[in-house]
């Protein structure tokens, strides 16, 4: 029977199909467009392998793993169709596109967005789950792409300052700057002159339009600073220590001598939280509402601004406290003491998350970058550090300065701006988000007072400097993002957009208790009571339902189901499990011996008990 | 059971045999089994057994005891006789009266037939009907477990079900309904029209059409006669070969195996003629059925038939020849090829051609092979090898393993150097060893680590030697051990105290680099891994191996003051900013000293480690003491249970994993749990996943818009299933997803009336019964 292979149902059609696709009749037009289209774009229509080349185009210098990742998921869901319709769509008029499929992306910009860590190592997984994974795994190749594609939108590219050769930059003055910059830029440098109410602190708000800046002796006043329009000026008849826009520029709050004060956009006192007394700094965590001040009592106090709640106050028990910094990745709270240590606070812990020690001198200053990865400290031992925050807390690079700097700011690019006496130096590292060397100063400045206040604008090349004698505006080249998210932080929004922003941001807003040092563990099984439910779960049931059911033989038949033969293959089945177990583990030991390789000693003589 | 047993009583009856009980079983009267009158009756008999006992056997007629639905007019029964009663007997007198053929015509009919059996019990029948439904319900269903399954693992699913068709046209479609109106569009149509040309794009013209079908309908019927023949073929040569296997004549096997066997040897020969390799391979066969026969004992006359042959072959004379044949056979089998086996011998030598029996063919053909075989060729060079051993200049081999040698001859010096490099690093190794036994676990990580770098620097060292000229390689390492020597004395480590030597591997590797770029390694305080090793190697001799605890303590405390005082790059390297006053070098250092004086007071290093100390012993899983007082330690002063049982009673508590700040010693992290954050996080595993980590990895990505393009987010967070509003969502049926009606009216069939059955279930389910 089987000697003679029998024809299969399905052939017929099959070669019938091809055959006609074989003996295609020519069209009348045929001749003409294919000439055209050779003439348009080389290489003839319909090349299979041209087709894939496009549509999975990249650069030929990449990396050849990463290539391969990324181009064989996406080719598989679109093999069948290629198959199918082997020409490309033509139109009417026989014009073909000559560059078909989805645009081709970058694979390093793609890898930028891929969140998925391939490097951890899973179990084994059944193939139900393994489907889900793979879905997961080309869900997120997809989404990247997307994302990879959309960074096309981002039309604005940083500048930068650069010295001809030999020249340093450091030497090239603000007036220099302006001078060679368009008239729009150099109007964001200007300097204001109020000599009167003292040195001045400053912040700008989230969309980086607005300046809010108090005087030590009671002066405040927010304007919008591009326009150079003044919304609202006040003299709280009181010392102020720090100013802080809320979320949006409307409102402001205001550490004054005694207690908080919450303003809005006229001047207008709303709030006066004297839960809050005797400020030093404020700092506004946008995502989570969350307005944290540090006190002179050593009391770090976390206000809801959107309920107007105290969400914790925490005594950090290292007396006063005035050096305050936020970490904008994770919302930790860093403050500065003065036996020489930082300590990472969250609302949600009653204790210091961590804490370092980063002088021997108490710490001035403290800036941890916008992708909270550094954090640059100043102590009282004129040092400034760059510490790693990615789990080490280890010094990356330090340099004693001359005088030590009083305030350190970190911008949106990751330039490290320090005040020292009445100079501001401003370091810079290679491209975005990267360490700063802190060999050369990128520039740098003297102003007429003492610096009091550092903030960087976002989204303008512009850092914001409050002395004594006033507030000067510094023009620094590569310091922000050049492209701003247009529903996120948007410079130019009218006040409907405003309205309806602060409604989503509510919406949106994070629980104050989810701030930990990492903000992805969030985003893992919490194994602890995982295990816990499941322990109970078997004190309740009185076995274990999850755990595999020990072997039972099958019966058989024809005598072969004797107690005998059933004995053995159950040791059988145990025995291969045994040996399993001890691969595993011969396979884990040389790292234990590794680990271990304790130096052999001679053998401990009988005296060495009297030996204390 | 009754029916049953009735069944069995009428086939008996047919079958004439015994017919003892037939008139009082007849009757199914439920009545005809109760005890009592069974009882009585086996009395009766008994009574009558008895009384015929005394020598007349008379014919008693038999008296009738009780009432019985059937009378015999003839008043025959076998009651109480120990004779039996036949079905022929009864007939034997109806023979001769002829009013009688038609009952004796019925009675035949009865013999004849065999019986109908009973219907079976309802509950029975009904089970069987429920098992046939069930059967046929799930062989129905089961073809819809793809579409369910997909429909699971479907992103989305859109109800209803029935898609209307999208308005879309090809715009071809929308050009035909297009007409010309001016009256050149007009022409231009006309001409078209009238050479049948296609007026718009896809379509093809009539005679292409034409020509095309025409195509399809030939290919098709050539395609059908093709599958004739390939079935009516196939149909024979099964019909054939069944035909053949069913011979059982021996001699046509005898003939079949002798042609066989004749065809294979002329076709050897042709391949050897044709296709030497191939030949060679049969040969190969050959040789291994002779190796099969040596090995076995098949041919040995030694199996049962041939013990049997042996016994009969003194009379018997084909007996011995079938022994003799089994024999030859045997010999024949076992015969060595002389030609293969010699050949391979011989290759190895001069190729002296001796006297083959194979042909030479054959023998060419290995010679050839000789070549790509790898075996022989492996043979062959091994043979040159040894010959050739001894010059050694031209092998390539023992070129690279003598080169050192003749090296070290060259140059002792630098032979001698890396002997005594190696001793002192061997004992340095040895020495730091069994200070390290006592160390706590903590620092124990790093010097394993130095020595194993030690080694990769040997190593690396040895091999530049070796590579470079005797003078240069010499140079390097002197140059680069001068280096460690100034190092070692640079003034500024003078200063500090000569422990100072282990550091965090954090803080050096990095900074390290940085710094070495920038300036100079001399004025740098942290010196290369390489350097401290060496310092290293040369203080240890000098410890003393009594104290290493007190040192490491020490070493750990210094380590971080190292972190804080080091970092210093030194300030006359700093570029000033223009803007700063520029100090001079004086005020600087007098600055420097300032600085160091006015913080020399505050240990802030000694809090801080203090402080770390007290973080790490709460954060410790405390051990139970359940230690009480006993005998001898009931009362008075300064008693304590003995050290052994405080050590038997104390429960100590698993140890933890390490804390993350176990190597950090400048950061102190809080290990404890947060359980607020923990509230949100997931804390069961949904159905799948088995681990968490699997679990983990699917919901990495985010799928807010905060992280997404606006489509991918859309894509994200796409509803799973999507229903129209003011539309009957209907079941799914099989035309829906491209089946045939057919399993539905199946299934409706077995569901609506399970009582009429086709023919088809009755036979299934008369197997069912049997079953």
């Amino acid at each position: 029977m089987e000697t003679v292979p029998k024809p299969s149902r399905d052939v017929p059609p099959k070669k019938n199909r091809l055959q006609a696709k074989k003996k295609k009749p020519r069209r009348y037009w045929e001749e003409e467009t294919t000439l055209t289209a050779a003439g348009a774009s080389p290489g003839p229509p319909g090349n299979k392998k041209r087709n894939r080349e496009l549509r999975h185009q990249r650069p030929k210098n990449t990396n050849i793993p990463k290539k391969s990742r990324f181009s064989r998921k996406p080719q598989l869901p679109k093999k069948p169709r290629e198959r199918r319709n082997p020409e490309p769509q033509r139109s009417l008029s026989g014009a073909q596109d000559p560059f078909p499929g989805p645009a081709p992306v970058p694979v390093e910009v793609a890898q930028k967005f891929c969140r998925i860590d391939k490097s951890k190592k899973l179990p084994h997984s059944k193939s139900k789950t393994r489907s889900r994974l793979e879905v997961a795994e080309a869900e997120e190749q997809e989404i990247s792409i997307k994302a990879a594609r959309s960074e096309l939108l981002l039309a604005e590219e940083p500048g930068f300052l650069e010295g001809e050769d030999g020249e340093d930059t450091a030497k090239i003055r603000q007036v220099d700057i302006v001078e060679a910059v368009d008239i729009a830029s150099a109007a964001k440098h200007f300097d204001l002159n109020l000599r009167q109410f003292g040195p001045y602190r400053l912040n700008y708000s989230r969309t980086g339009r607005h300046l809010a800046f108090g005087g030590r002796r009671g002066h405040v006043a927010t304007l919008d600073w591009v326009t150079k329009r003044l919304m609202c000026e006040i003299n709280v008849m009181e010392a102020v220590r720090d100013i802080r826009f809320l979320h949006s520029e409307a409102l402001f709050a205001v550490a004054q001598n005694r207690w908080l004060h919450i303003y809005d956009n006229q001047g207008i006192e709303l709030h006066c939280i004297r839960r809050c007394d005797r400020v030093t700094r404020l700092e506004f965590l946008p995502f989570h509402f969350l307005l944290a001040t540090a006190s002179e009592t050593g009391f770090l106090t976390y206000l809801d601004v959107s309920v107007g709640k105290i969400v914790a106050a925490l005594n950090a028990r290292a007396g006063r406290l005035d050096v305050m910094t936020k970490n904008p990745y994770n919302a930790v709270i860093h403050l500065g003491h003065s036996n020489g240590t930082v300590s990472l606070w969250s609302p949600a812990m009653k204790e210091p998350l961590a804490k370092i020690l980063c002088h021997r001198g108490g710490v001035r200053a403290v800036a941890v970058d916008s992708t909270g990865t550094y954090m640059a400290t100043s102590g009282l031992d004129h040092q400034l550090k760059i510490f790693d925050l990615r789990g080490t807390f280890q010094p990356l690079s330090a340099r004693t300065l001359p005088q030590g700097a009083g305030h350190l700011v970190f911008s949106q690019r990751g330039l490290l701006a320090a005040g020292m006496g009445d100079v501001v130096n401003i370091w810079a590292g290679q491209g975005k988000a990267s360490l700063p060397s802190l060999e050369q100063p990128y520039l740098t400045h003297r102003l007429s007072g003492h610096v009091h206040g550092l903030h960087f604008c976002p989204f303008e090349d512009v850092l914001g400097v409050g002395h004594t004698g006033g507030i000067t505006s510094m023009l620094v080249p590569g310091a922000a993002e050049p492209n701003f998210d247009g529903l996120e932080s948007n410079p130019y929004r009218s006040q409907k957009q405003r309205q309806e922003w602060e409604v989503k941001a509510l919406l949106e807003k994070v629980p104050a208790e989810l701030i930990c040092l990492d903000p992805r563990a969030l985003a893992e099984v919490d194994v602890i009571s995982l295990e816990q439910e499941k322990k109970e779960r078997i004190e309740r049931l009185g076995y274990d339902p999850e755990a595999k059911a020990p072997f039972q033989p099958k019966p058989k038949q024809k005598g072969r189901s004797s107690t005998a033969s059933l004995v053995k293959r159950k040791r059988k089945v145990m025995d291969e499990e045994h040996r399993d177990k001890v691969r595993q583990s011969l396979e884990q030991q040389p790292q234990k011996q590794e680990k271990k390789a304790k130096p052999t000693r001679a053998r401990p003589s009988a005296l060495d008990r009297f030996l204390r | 059971m009754s029916a049953a047993g009735v069944a069995e009583s009428l086939l008996a009856l047919s079958q004439q045999e015994e017919l003892e009980d037939l008139p009082k079983d007849y009757p199914l009267s439920p009545s005809e089994d109760e005890e009592d009158i069974d009882g009585e009756r086996k009395h009766q008999k008994l009574l009558e057994a008895i009384s015929s006992l005394d020598g007349n056997n008379r014919w008693k007629l038999a008296e009738r005891s009780e009432a019985s639905l059937k009378v015999s007019e003839f008043n025959v029964t076998s009651e109480g006789s120990g004779e039996k009663l036949v079905l022929s007997d009864l007939l034997g007198p109806v023979k001769t009266s002829s009013s009688l053929a038609a009952v004796k015509k019925q009675l035949n009919r009865v013999k004849s037939k065999k019986t109908v059996e009973l219907p079976l019990n309802k509950e029975e029948v009904e089970r069987i009907h429920r098992e046939v439904a069930f059967n046929k319900t799930s062989q129905a269903l089961s073809k819809w477990d793809p579409i369910v399954v997909k429909n699971r693992q479907a992103e989305q699913l859109v109800f209803p079900l029935k898609k209307e068709q999208s308005a879309f046209a090809p715009i071809e479609h929308v050009l035909s309904s297009w007409k010309a109106r001016t009256p050149l569009e007009q022409e231009v149509f006309n001409l078209l029209h009238k050479n049948k040309q296609p007026v718009t794009d896809p379509l093809l013209t009539p005679v292409e059409k034409a020509s095309l079908k025409a195509m399809n309908l030939e290919e098709a019927k050539m395609r059908r006669a093709e599958l004739q023949r390939a079935r009516a073929l196939q149909s024979y040569y099964e019909a054939r070969a069944r035909r053949e296997k069913k011979i059982k004549s021996k001699k046509y096997r005898k003939v079949l195996k002798k042609g066989k066997a004749k065809k294979a040897l002329k076709e050897f020969e042709k391949l050897q003629k044709e296709n030497p390799t191939a030949a060679l391979e049969e040969l190969e066969k050959i040789e291994k059925a002779r190796m099969m026969e040596r090995m076995s004992l098949k041919h040995q006359n030694s199996g049962k038939w041939a013990k049997s042959k042996a016994i009969m072959a003194k009379y018997d004379l084909e007996a011995r020849q079938a022994m003799q044949e089994q024999l030859a056979r045997n010999k024949e089998l076992t015969q060595k090829l002389q030609a293969a086996s010699e050949s391979e011998e011989e290759e190895g030598d001069v190729e002296e051609e001796g006297e083959l029996l194979v042909p030479d063919a054959v023998n060419e053909i290995q010679m050839d092979a000789d070549g790509p075989n790898p075996w022989m060729l492996r043979n062959h060079s091994s043979g040159t090898k040894e010959a050739r051993i001894q010059d050694p200049e031209q092998l390539p081999e023992p070129v690279a393993h003598e080169t050192p040698e003749s090296e070290e001859e060259e140059r002792p010096g630098a032979e001698e150097e890396i002997l005594l490099n190696e001793f002192e690093e061997r004992r340095s190794l040895r020495k730091k060893a069994e200070l390290n036994q006592d160390t706590k676990p903590v620092s124990r990580q790093e010097p394993k680590d130095s020595s194993s770098q030690e080694v990769l620097s040997e190593l690396r060292a040895l091999s530049q030697k070796l590579n470079k000229e005797n003078q240069s390689g010499k140079q390097k390492v002197s140059s680069a051990r001068t280096v460690w020597v100034v190092q070692r004395k640079d003034p500024t480590e003078e200063e500090e105290e000569p422990l100072l030597l282990q550091r965090p591997e954090r803080a050096q590797t990095v900074e390290d680099l940085e710094e070495l770029g920038k300036e100079g390694c001399f004025q740098n305080k942290e010196v290369p891994r390489s350097v401290l090793e060496g310092q290293q190697l040369e203080r240890n001799p000098n410890n003393h191996p009594g104290a290493p605890k007190e040192k490491k303590k020490k070493e750990q405390m210094i380590d971080l003051q190292n972190l804080l005082t080091m970092k210093s790059p030194s300030v006359k390297s700093l570029a000033v900013p223009m803007t700063i006053e520029e100090l001079e070098d004086e005020e600087e250092r007098d600055q420097k000293q300032m600085i160091k004086e006015a913080f020399a007071g505050d240990d802030v290093i000694r809090d801080f480690l203090k402080e770390k100390r007290e973080a790490v012993e709460a954060s410790k899983p405390k051990d139970v003491d359940l230690t009480l007082p006993g005998w001898g330690e009931w009362g008075g002063v300064g008693l304590k249970p003995s050290a052994k049982k405080r050590r038997r009673f104390l429960i100590k508590t698993p140890e933890g994993p390490p804390r993350k700040d176990k190597n950090l010693p400048n950061v102190i992290i809080n290990e404890k749990r947060n359980v607020h954050a923990a509230a949100h996080q997931v804390r069961v595993l949904p159905y799948p996943f088995t681990h968490h980590q699997q679990f983990e990895r699917t919901i990495q990505t985010p799928i807010g818009s905060t992280w997404n393009t606006q489509r991918a987010f859309q894509k994200l967070t796409m509803p799973k299933v999507v229903t129209k509003p003011g539309h009957i969502i209907k079941p799914i049926k099989a035309e829906d997803v491209g089946y045939r009606s057919s399993s539905r009216s199946d299934l409706s069939v077995v569901q609506r009336n399970p009582k009429q059955l086709t023919v088809r279930h009755k036979k299934q389910l008369k197997k069912n019964s049997i079953d």
